[in-house]
């Protein structure tokens, strides 16, 4: 498993050029706007929506045995059959998005369910971005939830004492038991990949053991479930909503990983082991430190996701008490959303909100007059997941978006950060070389054209990486003040 | 034409050749062998202390029956003194550890004792589940049930093995499973037969297939993203579909028939060894031949010499005028065959019924077994086997007085360490997950 095709291509060998003043970002929009890349991105995103809800809906025709009854009437009486399916697929889309931003409660249960999914993506994302295929998130999540629950019941303190540490015992518990598969992979070269599923199937065991010793469980109770936490411990909410501190939090989660990653020396070593991990001992940096490192902050990270879980008040605003199966499938759907998001906070963010929202979505969905299986929401989430990260299907499917295509693929180049991601590096390579075959296209007339050529150059031996690296060696990027921030401290 | 690949083929054993050529020379050893081998060490000598506490609190003696009580060949059930045996496994742990901490011990005898501390560990909670559960430990059904339950696992590592070798990592295994089990229960009850479900599991793993290898080969979607992607598609689809129409019409949809156990004539005599390896299902059979099979094609024929070919260097590949997508795309189906049988075991296998995500993680176990088998066939099916092996005690300790999720729960932890220990790096395919661009 070459956990390395997950890693961000930042390429630090492309740091020693630049050095010009970087754009800012309203320049860089604007810029992207005008070459039409911005426009590109919007219309393959949303028909990747689009496509993934034609598909949804042929899956609820097809499906449904009452529907499918009536096909035999289709040209006797095609109204029963066109009728009856309109109906279905009318009252499931509409009761998805009336429950996930149909009304002020709704999109505050939007936010609710994406708080962990964002938090617990952005460790992921992370982790991903040193080449760490992190499956782990499950089991740092569950070991959150127990500790910081724990405190929340045990401790009896004020609020702005209580919640702190409570939140602070649930991200230790996630970094220690992260930093294990850390430091396995970078004392012994432990494939991260086996010693997270492993660590995720210990800690879905122990917790049922956990919560019927004595510290933990319920007392009276028979079951593995703890007492509830305190109301000091619950995290205030806004009255008669489910906007609570949750979604805050993951909201500063998102910055403070940004900030990590683009301004700090340990980001930038992180994102140089990522990119080559030979190159980056080459250069001095402490490789075995910089792997246990990411594995500690990501799992703190999942561990934050796991308290916020248990901290989190219910549906109708009461504290909640540790039960086993509290955490679910968070891990994998935190990697479904880190990689929707291509690695990067704000990317994320986004995912984590479209991922909540759809998860709100399909329980009204199921409590609607058709009764839609729950489970649609995740056919969706994979169907849109699988759209965006195969632009030139989204293409094919619909050629209209294709017109600007060659002319995006220059505008890259001013793109803030291009080709952080292997699907935009796919998307990138794969321009390179159609501009290297076709050198009389329009796009060479664009004043950006002088950087095409080496690009292409550079892009069209094996690689799908190079052309992403090299383009940023066109730009001036990040990475140049990183370095020199670095440097000076 | 081929032939002047197989160097670099070979390539991905060097590590090991490298590894034993620096052991024998002990004034060679470099810092990190010797941190790695100190470690080992240590960790040996924490087991086998904490073996010696486990003996000291073992009382009685413990049984091992070795046939179940309708095996044809009736064999004795012999016994052993439980705190013996546990010592025993203490002891050999302690040399063992012993023999990689004293710099100069000779390397064979360190790998030597390295097996027997590991068998010595196995017997020793054996002999310690049946000496404080006071129940005699069925070895027999021990090894019987081994074999059940590394069915679907040898057969997900082998089609992880077919991908991988070929350069398009595999996550998505969970996920042929499911669509196995679920194409499987469903074709199975409509048609009241076995092959047919055995057929239909099979060829929704191809279906899974053609869509890792389509967004995968053809769309350039990064491996790892699509593997995760597929499993929360086949979660979903599969649970949508069961609770749509399955689970509200059971009788109709959802009862198909188990597959019961066959009984090769002569062969399933044999003492001991004949119930076994002889009395499987047809998939259990089957998962064997397609080690066979699998080691066959890619060792042996032209085709998997291709396969190898382009999972190490597409680029040579190529050069030499082979078809780089078109041998991905062969090797991606055949892998998704081989999952999808595997998955029928989840539903025919078992119970005949499916339930949501009745595979339970599973894909990701064969996933471990295969980097565990660094990625060859042979050996990721004896890890597969290894695992079967566990789960399958794990069901042996019902009697045992401690809570069965910590019991439960050893296995995983004993992975860990033997990843840790043991494998250690493992080399993947060199154009593992990276996807070709011409």
């Amino acid at each position: 498993m070459s956990a390395q095709t997950i890693a961000a291509p930042t390429a630090p060998d492309a740091v020693a050029t630049g050095g010009t003043k970087r754009p800012t970002p309203a320049q860089v929009f604007f810029e992207s706007w005008r070459s039409g890349t911005a426009w590109q991105a919007v219309a393959l995103t949303v028909m990747a929506f689009v496509f993934a809800l034609i598909l949804g809906a042929v899956l609820l025709v097809v499906s449904n045995p009452t529907i499918m009854g009536q096909v035999k009437y289709l040209f006797t009486a095609p109204h029963l059959f066109f009728g009856q399916a309109w109906h279905t697929i009318s009252v499931t889309y509409a009761a998805l998005a009336s429950g996930s931003v149909g009304s002020w409660a709704a999109i505050t249960e939007t936010t609710s369910r994406a708080a962990p999914l964002i938090i617990a993506g952005l460790g992921i994302a992370l982790s991903f971005r040193v080449g760490l295929f992190n499956i782990g998130g499950q089991g740092q999540a569950i070991w959150g939830t127990l500790l910081a629950g724990y405190v929340g019941f045990t401790l009896h303190a004020p609020i702005w004492i209580h919640i702190p540490l409570a939140i602070i015992a649930g991200v230790l518990g996630g970094a220690v038991w992260s930093g294990i598969a850390g430091f396995l992979r970078a004392r012994f070269g432990a494939n991260e990949v086996i010693t997270t599923i492993m660590l995720n199937y210990v800690m879905v065991k122990l917790v049922l053991a956990i919560l019927v010793t004595k510290p933990f469980q319920r007392p009276g109770s028979n079951n593995p479930i703890s007492a509830p936490v305190d109301w000091s411990a619950t995290y205030p909410r806004m009255e008669g909503t489910q906007l609570h501190l949750g979604f805050v939090l993951a909201i500063i989660a998102a910055v403070i990983v940004w900030w990590l990653l683009d301004r700090t020396k340990l980001g930038y070593q992180l994102r140089a082991v990522g990119a080559n991990p030979s190159a980056a001992a080459a250069a001095g940096m402490n490789v075995p430190f910089v792997l246990t490192m990411t594995m500690v902050i990501a799992g703190a990270l999942c561990g934050l996701a796991g308290a916020g879980l248990v901290l989190a008040p219910d549906i109708i605003g009461n504290p909640q008490a540790i039960t086993p199966d509290m955490v679910g499938t968070l891990g994998f759907d935190a990697i479904t959303v880190a990689l929707l998001g291509r690695n990067k906070p704000v990317g994320t963010v986004l995912a984590g909100l479209l991922f909540g929202a759809l998860n709100a979505g399909a329980t009204a969905m199921q409590a609607s007059s058709v009764n839609t299986p729950l489970e649609l929401a995740s056919v969706l989430q994979a169907l849109i997941v699988m759209f965006v990260a195969a632009p030139m299907l989204v293409q094919t499917l619909a050629p209209f978006i294709k017109e600007r295509r060659a002319k995006a693929a220059v505008a890259q180049d001013a793109d803030d950060e291009p080709a952080s991601a292997p699907v935009v590096a796919n998307l990138v390579g794969e321009d390179a070389i159609e501009v290297a075959q076709e050198p009389s296209t329009p796009a060479l007339a664009t004043e950006e054209a002088s950087a095409v050529p080496a690009r292409a150059a550079r892009g069209i031996p094996d690689d799908p990486l190079p052309p992403g690296a090299a383009a940023r060696s066109g730009s001036p990027d990040d990475d140049t003040d990183t370095t020199q921030e670095g440097g000076a401290r | 034409m081929t032939q002047p690949l197989e160097p670099t083929l070979s390539a991905t054993t060097g590590t090991s050749v490298m590894e034993s050529v620096g052991a024998s020379l002990e004034h060679a050893e470099s810092p990190e062998a010797k941190g790695h081998r100190i470690s080992m060490g240590a960790l040996l000598a924490v087991i086998g202390l904490l073996y010696l506490w486990l003996g000291s609190a073992t009382h009685g003696k413990a049984s091992f029956a070795l046939s179940q009580a309708f095996d044809p060949v009736k064999l004795p059930t012999f016994t052993l003194p439980g705190a013996g045996t546990v010592f025993v496994g203490a002891i050999l742990c302690l040399l063992a550890a012993a023999a990689l901490l004293i710099k100069d011990a000779p390397p064979k005898m360190r790998v030597w004792l390295n097996v027997l501390a590991g068998l010595g560990v196995v017997f020793g909670f054996m002999a310690w589940i049946a000496a404080v559960g006071h129940q005699t430990f069925q070895l027999s059904f021990q090894l019987n049930g081994t074999m059940a339950y590394a069915t679907p696992l040898i057969l997900g590592a082998l089609a992880g093995v077919m991908g991988e070798n070929a350069g398009v990592v595999n996550v998505a295994i969970e996920g042929q499973f499911l669509t196995g089990a679920f194409a499987a229960a469903l074709v199975g009850t409509i048609t009241h037969s076995i092959v047919a479900a055995l057929i239909a599991g099979a060829l929704t793993g191809v279906v899974m297939g053609v869509l890792l290898a389509l967004f995968s080969i053809k769309y350039l979607v990064d491996q790892v993203v699509l593997g995760v992607v597929l499993n929360l598609f086949a979660s979903g689809l599969t649970g949508f579909l069961y609770t749509q129409f399955m689970s509200t019409n059971q009788q109709r949809f959802n009862m198909a028939p188990q597959m019961s156990d066959i009984s090769i004539p002569l062969l399933s005599r044999i003492p001991f060894f004949g119930p076994i390896i002889f009395k499987q299902t047809i998939l259990a059979y089957l998962a064997l031949i397609c080690i066979l099979i699998v080691w066959f094609l890619l060792r042996r024929t032209k085709w998997g010499l291709r396969v190898r070919a382009v999972g190490e260097h597409p680029e040579a590949a190529e050069t030499v005028g082979i078809n780089v997508r078109a041998i991905r795309w062969q090797a991606v189906l055949v892998g998704g065959l081989l999952a999808g049988l595997g998955g029928c075991y989840f539903t025919v296998g078992t119970t005949g019924q499916f339930v949501k995500d009745i595979s339970s993680g599973y894909g990701f176990i064969a996933l471990a077994a295969l980097i565990m088998g660094r990625w060859k066939p042979g050996l990721a099916a004896l890890m597969a086997l290894l695992f079967g092996f566990v789960t399958n005690l794990g069901n042996q300790t019902g009697s045992v007085p401690m809570n069965p999720n910590i019991l439960a729960a050893l296995p995983y932890i004993v992975t860990v360490i033997a990843v840790a220990g043991f494998v250690g790096r493992v080399v993947a395919p060199k154009a593992d997950g990276v996807n070709y661009v011409k």
